[in-house]
């Protein structure tokens, strides 16, 4: 077997492999660990690239675990869809790793420096192998992987408060991945096979079957959980607002794309449309779930006082106008939501790699923390702008193309409504972001009783605030800047993200 | 109804089983009732597994010499194997987290715990200092 | 139709884009670099518009398309008659505003300049972008360019009520594009399946009547900047502005953008047939005459002399809007017309009462009496913008109410002619106390504040008196020679009823 053909393994063995090498390589010198870090996850994006493009010019690409034939032994699957997302996650997870280290340093304390880096490699391992499995069993296994790593890397940090969110969401996901546990075994009980592909063959004999029936909604109710999906998202918002920073950045950008993937994995790729409208109204439940995710999210944004937690609910309703689009299920919509899980990942990317450097500068996370900071960090505050004025769906950003996709979709499914939604919701956008914003650039920073001015003398507090620009380390800067000028290359090359997304579309609605 | 009910028991085990751990991770206060509540309600999943790999008459699956004997699916079995280890891991990062809760907090009662971090949070954003150095509570705690 | 394909449009627009950088990078450090930046490119950009002149005046059109982002998103401009009429004034106001900047800004030492002076370009590129834009997308996108470029502009002060008004600058402005016209461009691309521009309109026949109105609405509500009632209130929030920008928001970049709009949406979206058919636009005629008259009325009764301005604003651009809505050949050439005149005589009026403020420190309209007597450059300027305004020869006002008038006729909306009448004799009601105050008046003084201070001369400084002396001075220049206006207005009224 020659290395092109062992790619597919070589995504998931890359990062599984240093998981368990950075803590002895660590023991030597940090710094090597940290750059085995940065250079594993440029390998396995290169790779992603490659199997995308492989996947471009030949098709499917089928991997047998083992050498053992599907559907008795474990398939792994590269198509349009599952390339797609590779490449988003492995990009997203090396911008952020080159971002990590002095984040990281200040928000983790000493000895967990290595392990965090271990348990972020079996993170990134659990995302691409959900991505890239071909077996339903096997993908509940990456879940757990994936959700284990992510408790731990969110309760690693210094605030205790993390510790709380982490443990809720280790029940709530723990009650989720049961459920899709659950879920399998019905499947399996129907129909005896456990690879997508030949479920997909079998269930439709099958769909008048209540077995089916249990298996699906207890699997669409697990992943919306783990999705975060309206009305389960209230582990979210604390998850975002305690992890460390680089982990908020990672969770926020790459792990409910995931989720998401597989939702369409399991609606489209298993099951078929013809399932889903048919048989069970799951598209207008799902419809009616995406509509409220998306306003309570932007509402509640409004109400907070924390940036992370405001970006946090902000991406509840994000993860709405991606289910919004699976929803309505007609090609735009699946355009926009599909390409939404491109932009929205981008989007937060930035967002959350911007707030990361202002709690690094300044220790703060309020909203209020950032006034004034227009001037001493203006690279940075540009980033976020550009990742604010994005998720207002501003022309020539990212957000827009989504938009542009999901209104188009639900005009032609003729749900006028939605558009209405839709810009509802872009109008609330711009009422937290804008918040922030004039914020950044119109307002002065305000006094901060430091603790300096209470023990040292108050000669040197009372000296107006230093204007100097002191914008956040170089490591930093480059890989926020990196997210949010993609913000707008993809936002005006818009072609590019949706040449390779149309195949996808065509590929799951059949057309 | 009876035959609904009796026939079908094995469902009936794994549905109470379910409800209990449910309702335990749910409702209870203590964090590790809450585990033990999850590790119910994972094994609840667990015997459903394995009930469904039954074959009537059937025995364990192993190579026999004598041909044409029945033998239970081992499929469910070994992928329960898995699963059993998914939750084994899952018990154990909660309680490790619970451990170091209970070092932050000096507490592993919910509502305890979630008045400490209403107080914590107050004084977060009155001295605007960053994290909270815990030790310092730690002391204060229970 | 002769269609050349030139990149001259972009380069126009890119000027603005260019000199945004140029004046970041001077800096603070050099403000006499940044400042002539600043001049060069408003030089450079208004020679590019004009030099386009001859060729659209011999029935041709420019093209040049950019990118498409995707299918139905393309960015492309488009230079024709009506486009080249409002980039003409616009990127003409803009030197005349620059040299008045400067001197404003120099004179009361404002902070931030370098953010100030990259702003105003911006807002300058968005204007232009808009008026040279082939399609709603290219429209929607300088539309909301001007909106981000001009809140900094808006809030540039930075003051509690410098923000607040700021505030309520982009809820209406953002809020309004966001969800009316964003909602109106994505049913029309679902109708129509193009955002393209066209003489004859691009909805004619594609739906119902009902959505038909349903999109209009959406248009019109979604256009903010044409601060048609009920969604004026923003306007006179943004008097909290420093007095270049309220010039440059009321005669050039914010509102004549927003009449444009609509002007573009009527005309080159729907189609004059279409809507003529559709009856809409007979309503939205007595619509605007509504905002013609409350306004005006509203204006009366202002003690601020930029809140009085701001209204007669809002009185104003619902002329042009009014115009077009008849639907006339005549009708559209006053609207056209109106564009040019009202931004020369505004701007003046906005130059002067910024002059005032920067000389005085006077807002108020009760403190100006006497003061033609110290300022009577600036005041006689102001007596000529208002006697325009007011629609007296010989100034450019008359002759794009003259237009109007005959377009009402020529539309059988005979009772628009009483509108224009009242708001002419509202117009005289509330600007000819203010001049009269001004020269005619002996200033009062506090009895605190005596001895009486001299009646020196108070001139403003050179740079700031020039450029408002240039537009009042323009606006009779524009009643003896309109022709290349009253060209341009052919052309696009050709254009439009297909009688080419």
């Amino acid at each position: 077997m020659t290395l092109t053909e062992s790619l597919p393994i070589l995504v998931i063995i890359i990062p599984l492999i240093s998981a368990i090498i950075i803590p002895l390589i660590g023991r030597i010198d940090k710094s090597i660990a940290f750059a085995f870090v940065i250079s594993a996850n440029f390998l396995s994006f290169i790779i992603s690239i490659s199997l995308l493009n492989t996947v471009m010019e030949t098709g499917r690409i089928s991997y047998w675990l083992g050498g053992w034939e599907p559907p008795w032994g474990i398939e792994y699957v590269v198509d349009y869809l599952s390339g797609f997302v590779l490449v988003i996650v492995s990009f997203i997870a090396f911008i952020i790793s080159v971002y990590a280290k002095k984040s990281v340093e200040m928000e983790v304390e000493g000895e967990k420096i290595l392990p965090f880096y271990s348990i972020y490699m079996l993170l990134v391992t659990g995302f691409m192998g959900m991505i890239i499995t071909g077996d339903i069993f096997n993908l509940y296994v990456f879940i757990e992987i994936s959700a284990l790593a992510g408790y731990a890397l969110i309760a690693i940090g210094k605030k205790r408060a993390a510790l709380i969110a982490s443990y809720n969401y280790l029940v709530l996901g723990t009650i989720g991945a049961t459920f899709i546990l659950l879920g399998i075994g019905y499947l399996y009980m129907a129909t005896g096979t456990l690879n997508m592909a030949d479920l997909r063959e079998r269930l439709p004999m099958l769909y008048d079957s209540k077995v089916v029936l249990t298996a699906f909604a207890f699997i669409t109710v697990g992943l919306s959980l783990k999705l975060a999906l309206f009305p389960f998202h209230i582990w979210l918002p604390n998850v975002y607002n305690h992890a460390p920073s680089v982990v908020s950045a990672l969770m926020a950008a790459t792990s409910a794309k995931v989720i998401a993937y597989v939702l369409v994995r399991i609606m489209f790729s298993v099951f078929t449309m013809k399932f889903d409208l048919e048989v069970v109204p799951v598209t207008k439940i799902l419809l009616f779930l995406s509509v409220i995710a998306i306003i309570a999210g932007s509402v509640l944004a409004i109400a907070q006082t924390n940036i992370k937690r405001m970006l946090a609910y902000s991406s509840i309703g994000q993860i709405g106008y991606i289910v919004l689009g699976i929803a309505i299920s007609n090609q735009l919509s699946m355009t926009g939501s599909l390409i939404h899980l491109l932009n929205h990942a981008l989007m937060k990317g930035t967002l959350f790699l911007v707030v990361g450097a202002v709690v690094y500068k300044t220790g703060m996370e309020d909203i209020s923390s950032l006034k004034g900071m227009g001037k001493k960090m203006p690279f940075t505050m540009a980033a976020f702008t550009i990742g604010a004025l994005s998720m207002i769906g501003v022309p020539l950003t990212v957000g827009f193309v989504s938009k542009w996709y999901l209104a188009l979709g639900a005009l032609k499914a003729g749900m006028w409504f939605l558009v209405f939604i839709i810009l509802v919701s872009s109008l609330l956008n711009a009422v937290y972001f804008w918040r922030v914003i004039e914020g950044i650039y119109f307002h002065q920073k305000p006094k901060v009783r430091s603790q300096k001015s209470t023990t040292k003398d108050s000669i040197e507090s009372l000296k107006p605030e230093i204007q100097n620009q002191d914008d956040a380390p170089v490591g930093m800067l480059i890989p926020t800047l990196i997210l949010a000028g993609l913000c707008i290359v993809f936002g005006i090359a818009a072609f590019i993200p949706v040449s390779v997304v149309t195949p996808i579309v065509n590929m799951l609605l059949e057309v | 109804m009876i035959e609904l009910i009796l026939g079908k028991y094995n469902y009936w085990v794994y549905i109470t089983l379910m409800m209990i751990g449910f309702y335990a991770m749910i409702e209870k206060e203590n964090l590790i009732k809450k585990i033990i509540g999850m590790n119910i309600f994972q094994t609840a999943v667990f015997l459903f597994y394995i009930s469904i790999a039954k074959v009537k008459g059937g025995t364990a699956p192993i190579l026999w010499e004598k041909e044409g004997i029945p033998y239970d699916n081992p499929i469910p079995h070994v992928l329960i194997l898995t699963a059993i280890v998914v939750s084994v891991s899952t018990t154990a990062v909660a309680l490790a987290l619970i451990i170091r809760i209970f070092k932050e907090y000096g507490t592993i009662e919910e509502d305890k715990i979630l008045i400490m971090s209403e107080v914590s949070g107050k004084q977060d954003s009155t001295e605007n200092s960053k994290f909270l150095s815990s030790t310092s509570l730690l002391q204060k705690g229970e | 139709m002769e269609i050349i394909q030139s990149a001259q449009p972009l380069y126009t627009v890119a000027v603005s884009l260019l000199a945004i950088i140029l004046i970041g990078l001077s800096g603070n450090k050099d403000p006499n670099l940044r400042e002539s930046w600043t001049i060069l490119a408003a030089i450079i950009k208004f020679f590019m518009v004009v030099s386009m002149i001859p060729q659209i005046l011999d029935s041709k059109v420019i093209e040049y398309s950019l990118i498409t982002l995707l299918p139905g998103l393309e960015i492309k401009f488009r230079v024709d008659a009506l486009a080249l009429t409002f980039a003409t004034t616009a990127s003409f106001l803009w030197i005349i505003t620059s040299f008045y900047s400067i001197g404003y800004m120099r004179t009361l030492k404002e902070h931030a300049q370098t953010r100030y002076f990259m702003c105003f370009a911006g807002a300058m590129a968005g204007a232009i972008g808009v008026a040279f834009s082939a399609n709603l997308f290219t429209l929607f996108l300088f539309y909301e360019t001007i909106t981000f470029c001009t809140f900094p502009l808006v809030a540039h002060s930075e003051k509690p009520d410098a923000i607040k008004g700021a505030r309520k600058y982009i809820v209406y402005l953002l809020g309004t594009s966001l969800a009316f016209q964003l909602f109106a461009i994505f049913l029309t691309y679902n109708v129509a399946g193009t955002l393209e521009f066209s003489n004859q309109g691009i909805l004619a026949g594609k739906a119902s009547n009902a959505l038909l109105t349903v999109i209009f609405i959406l248009f019109i509500a979604g256009v903010g900047k044409a601060a048609m009632m009920p969604l004026h209130a923003w306007l006179p929030a943004a008097m909290v502005a420093p007095g270049p920008v309220s010039a440059l928001l009321h005669a050039v970049a914010v509102v004549k953008v927003g009449v444009f709009t609509v002007v573009k949406v009527i005309l080159h979206v729907f189609g004059i047939d279409l809507l003529s058919q559709l009856g809409l636009g007979t309503c939205l005629a007595y619509f605007a005459s509504f905002t013609i008259i409350v306004a005006s009325v509203i204006a009366l009764r202002q003690d601020n002399l930029k809140a009085c301005l701001a209204y007669s604003t809002i009185s104003q651009l619902s002329y042009i809007v009014l115009g077009v809505a008849l639907l006339a050949p005549s009708g559209i050439t006053g609207s056209i017309l109106h564009i040019t005149m009202h931004a020369f005589a505004k701007i003046t009026l906005f130059f002067t009462a910024g002059t005032i403020y920067l000389v005085t420190h006077k807002t108020r309209i009760s403190e100006l009496a006497g003061i033609g007597k110290q300022m009577p450059f600036t005041m006689s300027a102001f007596a000529v913008a208002s006697l325009s305004m007011i629609g007296i020869p010989p100034l450019g006002g008359f002759l794009s109410k003259w237009f109007l008038a005959i377009g009402s006729i020529e539309a059988k909306q005979i009772p628009i002619i009483i509108v224009l009448a009242t708001s002419s004799i509202l117009n005289a009601s509330y600007f000819l106390p203010i001049v009269h105050a001004a020269f005619f008046k002996e200033p009062h003084y506090a009895k605190h504040q005596s001895p009486k201070p001299k009646q020196n001369m108070l001139e403003a400084p050179a740079l700031v008196l020039i450029p408002l002396m240039i537009t009042a001075i323009g606006t009779l220049v524009l009643f003896l020679w309109p022709s290349l206006f009253l060209d341009l207005a052919r052309i696009v009224v050709a254009g439009v009823t297909g009688e080419n």
